[in-house]
Formats: structure tokens, sequence, C-alpha cells
């Protein structure tokens, strides 16, 4: 293909921000596809619109997801793109990585891909971008020798995803990485083999700073927290003291319900537990002074999507606390998402997403179906309208 | 042959040494500077971990030059965040300077720690996606340029998380950011009948409008939409390709502001819209950083330290928010979707 100019794109290589521009000519160097990218999107830069067509099914042999096929609309100019697939890759708990592992990938993606990649997807897949449909099986074939698998697409359990948690994280009230690292080999065949209404999302966050965004970015979020009350070393609170910070102004007053007191005289910090609402703030301004408590495990909300077609939807609390334990195999929360799928699958309608199932269908018709009880958790006040459903058998006859 | 559901790598695999010795037993972090954290465990061990820019849409050349980074000052170890960046994990002390420079040498930035702004979480664009109504990556780069000086430092309020989507389906975190871009189209489908009826499931493309402004067309064994009912998601474009969307002259990108994931004092947020629409630009779109550093200034110089956007702006009032940024409100502000009733202001409580 003739040496074609990219003024527009080479702008996007000046400043200090690492350039997407320079990392697609890097690749076009080696790889035709990569070449006619940059051009593609030059030509995009120009119209103001992208050129790719809709859709596009392609695949591995046993598996119906984890590849999204693309086709360039302009297949005559830019034949190198004609077939421009992605894969996607299913990455390790927290994207911790060997440097051997990361050169695997991209030995095998350098001779049967284009070279360019995206760490990561935003649910959480390492990205192989661009591709053509006979070099998939082969992709796969050798990823999967050297022990990788691929990621979720389609209707069907998406990768799921964690804070680093405790690898690295003092906050963390459950082990995030275990826990996505196990549920992701249990549910392989909801994750390869799409079979539902549409898709579903798991994040683990080791607390309520949720790292992952949980409970705006997945289906089922596992927020980690503790029952008990947070604990209090009062040497290291007179520490901070001494450094200088304002625990009246900084912790004190803005917990958001009151639940600290601070003694300026003997410098003793003190909680109301049972007032807490276990919303971290206090632990992140004085990590080294306070910690949550001992009995820890994870709070379940459930719902949580982005806008199509409903609104936007937060997760909102099923179960206030469950013990998230590896030595028991988290067989509690795998036995409620179990139910929760089945009653999904039972109810859904194609491509609605739980949130918006359970939405059109009652959180009391849910919660009666999967068999959770009704808490006060569940909701931020009750409902403001007398019309409320009875069942036939709680009325006389 | 390939072997089958074998799920991802063991993350025990891939932790460093130090990791595997302290896990679950770390004690405190501290922020020492910009880009750099620093976790000590129960034993006295101390992790330094440094994080790094990337543009997320990377070539082989960048990891591998990651990797070679990480085998010489890392034992061999690295990590990525929820926010694309790289982290190195350096158990020596005495390699993070010298990792520092390494990194300066090679343009790679180091920050996004503490209150700055992270990298932005953003999605394919016109690089790959069949959706699209305005770029990912060159709007990100743009926006990233524009505001280097928030990454490699610390000085905002509070953490701020910028996000962009390129289309309605708002892949990533456009709903729940501090600051968030999201594509936007202004004109309804156009109607192919003939790619309609080779293959498109008519009651599913029905279903697919939020709005209700498609019905079928039995006559033509395709659909009609009601234009007026349109307000042009592109729903029924990813249902069908007979309902292409995609318009040069008239997409663009929304500002929305204020959303929050993490519980800390406040609870979680979405995001609002306050531009409704700022035009297409390539290769800079100087409309949207204007609009992103206006916002970023404005907040910067008049929330309490600590406070989250979202934080600031409910404690303000939005109507006060409209005045400090000079942004213009409008009609198409105010929300008039299912769920809207809850956002008009129901008290004659507010400020002029
Ligand atoms: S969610 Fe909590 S445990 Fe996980 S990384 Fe964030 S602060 Fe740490
Ligand atoms: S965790 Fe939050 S609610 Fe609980 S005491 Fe601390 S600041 Fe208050």
């Amino acid at each position: 293909m003739a040496e074609k100019r990219t003024p527009q794109l080479d702008e996007l290589e000046k400043g200090q921000w690492p350039s997407f521009v320079t990392e697609i000519k890097k690749a076009a160097v080696k790889n035709e596809a990569s070449k006619e990218l940059l051009h593609l999107l030059e030509r995009s830069y120009e119209e103001k619109r992208g050129h790719w067509k809709h859709g596009g099914i392609v695949g591995v042999k046993g598996y119906g997801g984890g590849v999204i096929g693309r086709y360039s609309d302009l297949p005559e100019d830019y034949p190198n793109l004609a077939a421009f697939h992605t894969v996607r890759v299913n990455s390790p708990s927290g994207w911790f990585y060997n440097t051997k592992s990361l050169r695997t990938i991209c030995d095998i993606w350098e001779k049967r891909g284009s070279g360019l990649m995206n760490f990561h997807g935003a649910t959480g897949d390492a990205i192989l971008l661009g591709t053509t449909t006979d070099q998939l099986q082969p992709i796969f074939d050798e990823l999967s020798e050297e022990g990788f698998d691929l990621g979720g697409s389609g209707s069907d359990l998406r990768s799921p995803s964690c804070c680093v948690g405790p690898g690295r994280c003092e906050h963390a009230c459950y082990d995030t990485l275990e826990a996505c690292y196990n549920i992701t080999n249990q549910y392989q065949d909801e994750l390869h083999r799409p079979m539902w209404p549409y898709k579903f999302k798991f994040k683990f966050s080791g607390c309520a700073n949720d790292c992952t965004a949980s409970i705006a970015r997945s289906d089922c979020a596992v927020i980690g927290t503790w029952r008990d009350s947070i604990i209090i070393d009062q040497e290291a609170v007179k520490a901070y003291v001494a450094e200088g910070l304002n625990i009246q102004a900084v912790v004190c007053d803005r917990c958001p319900t009151n639940a600290l007191k601070f003694n300026a005289e003997t410098q003793e910090l003190s909680v109301i537990a049972e007032e807490c609402t276990r919303c971290m703030h206090c632990i992140n301004r004085m990590p080294k002074a306070i910690t949550p408590g001992k009995e820890r495990g994870a709070t379940i909300l459930l719902g949580g999507k982005s806008t199509i077609v409903q609104s936007a939807f937060m997760g909102w609390v099923i179960v206030p606390f469950m013990k998230m334990e590896a030595e028991d195999d988290f067989q509690e929360f795998k036995d409620l998402v179990e139910r929760i799928w089945e009653w999904w699958d039972e109810n859904g309608k194609t491509r609605e997403r739980i949130g918006e199932t359970i939405y059109r269908l009652g959180m009391t018709n849910f919660l009666t179906s999967v068999g959770l009880p009704a808490v006060p958790q569940m909701v931020y006040r009750p409902r403001a309208n007398p019309y409320v459903f009875w069942p036939e058998d709680e009325i006389k006859k | 042959m390939a072997i089958l559901d074998q799920g991802p790598l063991n993350y025990k695999e891939q932790l460093p040494p130090i990791i595997h010795e302290n896990y679950g037993k770390w004690r405190y972090h501290e922020n020492p500077k910009p880009g750099v954290l620093k976790h000590v465990s129960e034993s006295g061990a101390e992790l330094y971990s440094v994080r790094v820019g990337s543009p997320r849409l990377v070539s082989l050349d960048f990891i591998r030059e990651i990797c070679n980074l990480a085998d010489e000052y890392c034992g061999g170890y690295l990590r990525f965040t929820a926010r694309h960046n790289v982290e190195f994990l350096v158990s020596d002390a005495a390699k993070v300077e010298p990792l520092i420079a390494a990194l300066g040498e090679r343009g790679l930035p180091v920050g996004g720690t503490g209150a700055s702004i992270s990298n932005i979480v953003h999605t394919q664009g016109w690089v790959h996606c069949h959706t699209p109504a305005t770029d990912a990556s060159g709007v990100v780069k743009a926006v990233m340029d524009d505001l280097y000086e928030y990454f490699v430092s610390s000085k905002l309020p509070a953490q701020l998380k910028i996000s962009l989507a390129c289309c309605l389906n708002m892949c990533g975190a456009a709903h729940c950011s501090d600051i968030a871009i999201v594509g936007v189209h202004r004109t309804p489908p156009r109607i192919d009948h003939e790619k309609i009826r080779k293959g498109t499931e008519i009651p599913s493309l029905v279903a697919s409008c939020p709005t209700g402004a498609i019905r079928p067309n039995p006559k033509e064994k395709s659909v009609v939409v009601n234009d007026a009912k349109c307000m042009y998601c592109g729903n029924c474009y990813t249902m069908s390709p007979g309902m292409e969307i995609i318009d040069p002259d008239n997409d663009g990108v929304a500002i929305l502001v204020g959303g929050k994931v993490a519980n800390a004092r406040t609870n979680p947020m979405f995001s609002r819209m306050v531009i409704p629409f700022l035009p297409n630009n390539p290769p800079r779109w100087p409309e949207v950083t204007d609009a992103v550093r206006n916002i970023v200034e404005t907040y910067a110089a008049n929330a309490h330290k600590g406070e989250k956007m979202g934080e600031w702006i409910e404690r303000i009032g939005w109507e006060r928010f409209f005045t400090l940024t000079g942004i213009e409100f409008n009609a198409k502000l105010i929300d008039d979707f299912i769920f809207s009733r809850e956002t008009f202001r129901t008290s004659a409580a507010f400020k002029y």
C-alpha cells in the first residue's frame, strides 16, 4: 500500500502523556494491518466517523464467546483490515503478572496478530486487538498450551475481576484474589458458553472504597466489610495528633453518622460501633491508627449496570453480610448465585440485565424466589405509596 | 488442540516473593511522593509501588519494554491497576529512584496517586468499535496532555476520576465518575429495510428502544421509527445493522460530572449531565479539553480539602455549580426519562 501521511494523528504524538499513536506506529513497523489501522484512523479523524462494520460472529471451537468479530467497511482500501478481530484473554486476579507470562502473550501475538493490545479492557481482560479469522484457533491453541484461557463475551458470565486485596492492601476484608480465581474457575462453562438472557458480571472489592467500582460496574458486587467494631490504636492516634492532624475536623466531623468522638484532652478516639456504617473514611484518613474489625466478610449487592435500556443502576444490597472463606470454597456465595441465575434464566427477557428483571418483577418476587429474607438494610427508606401486593395465602378466605 | 476451561493463570504464580511473604499481613501504607506508594507489613517488610501512566492501547514493544524494566528493578514482577496504569512492585528501596529515572528517560509519567487525576478509563472509539459517536484514544490523549500536571502531582482537594465512553452504552465507568465524557448522537437512525429483512429479529429490535420509538412495519417486514420519540441512543443499531445512526456532522460529546463509587462519607453517586453537546473536533478536541479544564479548576479552587466533586456540588447546590463554572444551564439538562421526578426540586430551599 502506498505511503500516506497522517497529519492529524501525528499531532497526537506531541504532548507529555504517552501517545497511543506512537504505539500504533511501533506496531505498524512490523505489521501491515497495524499500518493500515493508522491510515484508517486518520481517515476517521478527517471524516469524523468510525469505519467498522456492524457486528460479526467468529470464535474458537468449543466456546461461544471470547472473540469479538470486527470487519472494516472499506475492505478494498484497507485489505488487511477486512477482518480485524479482538481476542479477550482472561487476566490473572488483580492483574498481577510475572514478565515471563507477559512475554509469552507478546510472542504469540507478534506471530499471529497485529501487535496491538489493550492492557486492559474495562471488564479486566487482556485485549489482543486485531487478527484474521484463520488465526483465531491457532492463537487459542497456543495460548492454552501456555496456560492461558479466553475471557467472556456475549450473553454469558463475563470475566470477573477484583481489587489488589490482601496482595497489597491493609483494608482488605476477604481474599479478593482467591475469590475471583476460585469463582472464575468454578463457572468456566457459564463464562465460555453463553446461555443466559444477557451478560452477567462479578466484581470483587476488598472494602467499601470499592477500587474495582463493583457497585456501578457489575451485576453482582462483592464488597468486603466487617460486622463488629473498627479497631482503634490509641498510641497511633496520639502519633497523628503529634504530626498535626486535626482529628476533630478531618475525621470526626466528616463521619457520616457522627459515630466518632475525639477527646482533645486525653487525645483518645472512640467509636459507637452500632452507629458506624463502615464507610471507610476514618480508616482512609488514619490507616496507621484505625483498622477494620475482626469479624470480616462481604456485603452482596445486585443490579449494577450502565445506561441501556432503563437508565444506569447502582447495585443494591441483597445480603448485608456473608462470610467469604476460601476454606469452605466460598460455598454459601456460590449457592446463592446459582439460585439467582436460575431465577433470572427463567424470568429474564432477552437482553435484560438482572437489575432490570428484578425492577420489572419486583424485589418481593425476587427475594421469595431465591429464598432471601427481606431486611431493612436493603432500602434507604420504606415505600411512600400504599400500593402493596398481598399474596392470596396471606388473606382470609 | 486447545485445552478448554482451564481458567486464567493462577495469580499465585504471578506474585512477587515479598507479596507471598506478607500476603494479608499489610499494616499500613504511605504515599511518600506522587506516583509512589509504600506498603509496610506486620513483619516490617516494605513494598514500594511505582505507578506509571499508560495509553492503554499499546504495542508489543511497550509491554516488552516494561517487562525489561520489571526484570531489572522488580525481580520480574509488575501489575496493572483498575485504571489501566502500570505498577512496578519494588521490594528494594534503593531501586525506587533509579527506576523512576529510567521511566523518565522513556517518557513514562509517574503519578496517579492521592489527590491527583489518574488515568482516564476509556473505550474503543474509532480504533475498533462499530457504534461510537466519538473517538476514545484521541480525546483521552488530548485531555491528559492538557491536565498532565494533575497526574504527576496531588494538589487537588481529592482524587478526581475521569472516564470516557464513546457511545451511550457507556462501557467502563462514565456513569459513576467525577467527570465523564460521553459520545452522543443527535439524529435518529436511518432505516435500511433490506438489511433489516436480512436476519434482524423484529421483536427484539422493537424491545431494544428505551422510549418505545420503534414499531413493527409488517408491510415492509421491517420497522418504523417515530422520530419525535427517538433520543438517538443507538441501541437499535446495536441490535440491527439496518439502523445506521452515525452522523459525522451531528455526533459529538456530552459532559457529566459528580459521580463516585466509594462509600467514604457519602453514598455512591451517578454522574449528572452538565453539558449536553460539544462538537467532535479532532485531533485535539479543544472544546472538550477547555470544558474539562474549567470544571477541574473551578472545583480545585472551591472545594474543601478531602471533598470529592459530587460532594462539593451537593454541598453548594447544583445552581451554584452552574454559577461558579459559568456553564449555561438549559432545558436539555432537565431529566425527562422514567426516573426523572426524583431529580426535580421538591423544596423551596435554593440559592439565587
Ligand atoms: S477496595 Fe479496599 S481492599 Fe480493595 S484495594 Fe481498594 S481499598 Fe484496598
Ligand atoms: S468507618 Fe465511616 S461511619 Fe464508621 S466511624 Fe469511620 S467515618 Fe464513621
